[in-house]
């Protein structure tokens, strides 16, 4: 099977070549034939890609450990879920997910690309198969999969334990997905620059794609963060590591492009930008994967160093220079159609939503880039963590936060002092009962304190935007609140889609906000004995160590460590935190002890329990027990962000034609909005 | 509450070994269990017991595979204050954590434990926070800090993003105003008549249903 995977790789490689070659030569203009043999070339890479990702999974299942992959990643006894997602466990393998992923994408696009967009589509498929190219190169020159060793080792490695969680079953995919998806627009947005068809059309097209990156990188990250919380046991989901902000940076500007591409196709704006805004994102799912494989940044996420990070560094600076290039060359054709007419205006309010989001970004790549730049000039690699990041990103996101209220207020084209008020009064009246609330509550910390008040301001933004046009359907069509709710948002999907995912925003910022008042604490404790500690909320919890517990499960030797918990004593139940040994077929320890949390998650907060280990070989264990507010509420913001993107994609809801500017005085624009 | 778990849970409860899955565990485990017994480890259930349990000395029957052997917490460990500098103190074992998590995140570590011990037993000889942070900056040079000082070249650090953003917004508002300012005079219509057409109450109205139902 190696055999068929490696010669389907190098097959892939001189379609993609070969397809790549005919895009650029141009010949496929000329000849509608070629120009479908451009297209279908997509499907045929897609095919052949799938065939070398089954041949690698077949060897993992079969425990083939010739193939120096799969005696790395897995063991005969790594539950089946597990060896399943090996594919994506180490830098080969997910290299080659990243490429049929891709594959997968093209031929989409290829399949799914409505026929008045046809006109772009050998450009994309171009495009992609260059990609492709890079991915299969890196693979076949310095990353093979299938790469054989001398000799077969009785059983692999495994894999490690903190990658032995549901988590790796979706989170990596989740994330690929995001990132790999990104090339999709990215390659619309070259086409249309190739092809000189610099309307909206290509705008129309890749909606949905960026919406699905958006969406991906969304689910993927906040599924990251979950997976941080509840397997690597530091009690936080977010510590500012570069992996971490490597994808963070192209969920920022892929967010600032789904704000600003609404000015372009109503009002014939920011073409350039919106442009640069698609080619930096690409750059930057490029850049993440710079940061991962090259080790040239210190993260507890890289894969091991090696050299394949030259080649993504080679990539990104002839992509770079290409797309940048390739925008410069048409800028006289990329001007505005019409000018801003106000600063006081939703275009403007958009304008300064992506520079902050922009801006953000650019803060988060200072910070992850600063060890390097200091490196470079001083000789000293210092280090930028988390203390750094929150001085510098908390103010930015509070201000970002503070837009995601401001924005939807303001009309389009220009607002009137009078419609200002009418607007803002329930709002800030709301944030600032918010902030009365809070500072009452006893709340002391001044981020967590603005967070939650603009929070507030936010919410009494979307809830007012609702209001209104709940009421404005109950006029004009005599609807009751629920049918008028339902069909308000059927018919305006993307606008009040995109109002739910700011609700999602406000949630994540006020459980952000949340963490501001953990407590936490370290007990010794033999059983019987007993820790407390006293929640934010004003309970009290009693922690009483029960003892410790040891067995067998399938590839591994567990310690569980149980105790009862009682909240101002009334019984809650057990909690379990457990070390665990993970042992080869032949009964060998494969990897130090890991910790496994446990955790008590309800609306208010988190108990958050882990065994550090037992005093000279005994029952009596050393804990740490923490008490984390809000923290279920950073789910719920994941699910809301993702439900509210959905509403926002979903097919159907009504046409809107683009109104010239022309035809609409201010004043009318400004009642409606 | 590990009700997620219920399987391992209801073993550590004493349920008896059920369906063929477990069944196969447990013949592993009687196998497993002898080879990755500690050394000198002689206490403890029989060997080939499918479900071990501590002894009734309260030692743990395999040790070993409860990871490192804990020293009993101090009261310096639980400590605010001291979990507060820690914070700022980067490990030096390469895993990029500062001192407090990776001591209470990897308890394979032990770098991360005695420079635990280097800052409590400066804490406990009366060195205030910043002392301490000092004393590990001359220690250890400038990298055992988890956020440069906020001096010289590291100004940079801090100051580059906001000046950008502010800049970039500066230029932003200027370049936009300038525009606003220059465009009544510049691109004067011509076919337009000075006054602009009044807009009729019911044309706006029926402009506001329109927008109503479709401005997004």
């Amino acid at each position: 099977m190696t055999l068929l995977g490696e010669a389907m790789l190098w097959l892939s490689l001189l379609i993609a070549l070969g397809t790549a070659g005919l895009v650029a030569a141009g010949s496929w203009k000329r000849d509608a034939a070629l120009a479908s043999v451009v297209r279908r070339s997509a499907h045929v890479l897609c095919g052949c890609l799938a065939v070398a990702a089954l041949s690698l999974w077949v060897g993992i299942v079969r425990h083939d450990f010739n193939i120096e992959y799969v005696a790395s990643y897995t063991a005969q006894n790594l539950p089946t879920g597990y060896l399943v997602a090996a594919l994506w466990a180490g830098q080969k393998g997910s290299l080659l997910f990243w490429t049929v992923v891709l594959s997968l994408f093209a031929a989409l696009a290829q399949w799914l690309t409505p026929r008045h967009h046809r006109h772009l589509l050998p450009h994309v498929a171009g495009v992609t198969a260059v990609v492709l190219a890079f991915f299969l190169i890196v693979m076949l020159f310095a990353a093979n999969p299938f790469e054989r060793m001398a000799f077969t080792p009785a059983d692999g490695r495994g894999m490690n334990p903190q990658l032995q969680n549901p988590g790796m079953m979706i989170h990596p995919p989740m994330l690929y997905l995001g990132y790999i998806s990104i090339t999709i627009p990215f390659a619309f947005a070259v086409a249309a620059l190739l092809s000189g068809r610099l309307d909206t059309g290509w705008l129309h097209a890749i909606r949905r794609w960026t919406l699905v990156s958006w969406l991906f990188l969304s689910a993927g990250i906040t599924l990251g963060m979950w997976w941080a919380y509840v397997e690597l046991g530091w009690g936080g989901y977010w510590a500012w590591d570069p992996v971490e902000n490597a994808s963070l940076l192209p969920w920022l500007t892929m967010t600032a492009f789904l704000h600003s591409v609404m000015i372009q196709e109503k009002r014939g704006m920011l073409k350039r930008w919106n442009l640069m805004l698609i080619a930096g994102t690409f750059l930057l799912s490029i850049f993440g994967t710079f940061i991962t494989r090259s080790g040239v940044i210190a993260s507890v996420h890289s894969f091991t160093q090696s050299n394949v990070g030259y080649f993504f560094l080679v990539f990104l600076l002839l992509a770079a220079i290409f797309s940048f290039a390739l925008i410069w060359s048409r800028w006289p054709r990329l001007e505005s159609e019409v000018e801003l007419e106000s600063m006081v205006s939703r275009e403007a309010a958009f304008l300064f939503n992506n520079l902050a989001l922009v801006g953000i970004a650019f803060s988060v790549l200072w910070g992850t880039l600063f060890p390097i730049l200091s490196e470079l000039v001083r000789g000293t690699k210092i280090t930028v963590g988390p203390p750094f990041f929150n001085r510098v990103n908390v103010p930015l996101g509070l201000f970002l936060l503070a837009l995601t209220g401001i924005g939807p207020l303001i009309a389009w084209r220009k607002a009137s002092a009078a419609n200002l008020r009418r607007q803002f009064v329930i709002p800030v009246l709301t944030g600032l009962v918010t902030l009365v609330v809070v500072v009452l509550a006893g709340a002391r910390d001044g981020y967590a304190v603005v967070a939650i008040a603009l929070g507030g301001f936010v919410l009494g933004t979307v809830a007012q935007e609702f209001g209104r046009g709940v009421r404005a359907r109950g006029r004009m069509h005599g609807e009751g609140v629920m049918l008028a709710l339902a069909r308000l948002v059927s018919r305006n999907r993307r606008r009040y889609g995109g109002y739910l995912v700011h609700v999602a925003i406000v949630i994540y910022f006020v459980a952000f906000a949340g963490m501001a008042f953990k407590r936490e604490t370290e007990a010794t404790l033999k059983p019987g004995q007993s820790v407390e500690l006293a929640s934010p909320f004003g309970h009290t919890y009693t922690f009483t160590h029960m003892g410790v517990s040891q067995y067998q499960a399938l590839n591994r030797i567990v310690s569980a460590a149980a105790m009862q918990v009682s909240r101002d004593g009334r019984d809650l139940g057990i909690l379990v935190s457990e070390k665990r040994q993970h042992v080869d077929t032949f009964g060998r320890p494969t990897f130090e002890p890991s910790t496994e949390v446990g955790i008590r998650s309800d609306l208010r907060e988190d108990l958050y329990l882990v065994y550090a280990g037992s005093v000279e070989g005994t029952e009596e264990a050393v804990y740490r027990v923490a008490i984390n507010p809000l923290v279920w509420w950073v789910w719920a913001g994941g699910f809301f962000l993702v439900f509210g993107g959905l509403v926002t994609m979903w097919p159907g809801g009504i046409t809107v034609k683009v109104a010239r500017p022309a035809a609409l005085p201010a004043r009318a624009a400004e009642a409606g909005a | 509450m590990r009700s997620e778990r219920p399987r391992e849970t209801r073993r550590i409860q004493g349920s008896g070994i059920t369906g063929r899955r477990r069944f196969i565990g447990s013949l592993a485990a009687m196998a497993v269990m002898p080879l990755v017994q500690a050394p000198g480890d002689t206490t403890g259930a029989p060997a080939g017991s499918a479900r071990p349990r501590p002894g009734d000395d309260g030692r743990l029957y395999l040790p070993g595979a409860a990871g490192r052997p804990r020293t009993p917490t101090r009261p310096g460990d639980a400590s605010e204050e001291i979990k507060l500098i820690e914070q700022k103190l980067a490990c030096h074992c390469g895993c990029t954590l500062d001192i407090f998590t990776c001591r209470t995140t990897d308890f394979t570590c032990t770098t991360s434990p005695r420079l635990h011990a280097e800052v409590v037993a400066l804490y406990e000889g009366g060195a205030s926070g910043r002392e301490i942070i000092d004393h590990f900056k001359a220690a250890y040079g400038e990298q055992a800090l988890m956020a440069p000082e906020p001096e010289g070249f590291n100004l940079a650090g801090y100051f580059v993003p906001g000046i950008a953003i502010v800049l970039m917004g500066s230029v932003l508002t200027w370049v936009v105003s300038r525009r606003l300012r220059l465009a009544p005079a510049a691109v004067p219509d011509p076919t337009q008549a000075s006054e602009p057409a009044a807009v009729t109450a019911e044309a706006e109205a029926r402009l506001r249903q329109a927008l109503a139902e479709v401005e997004d």
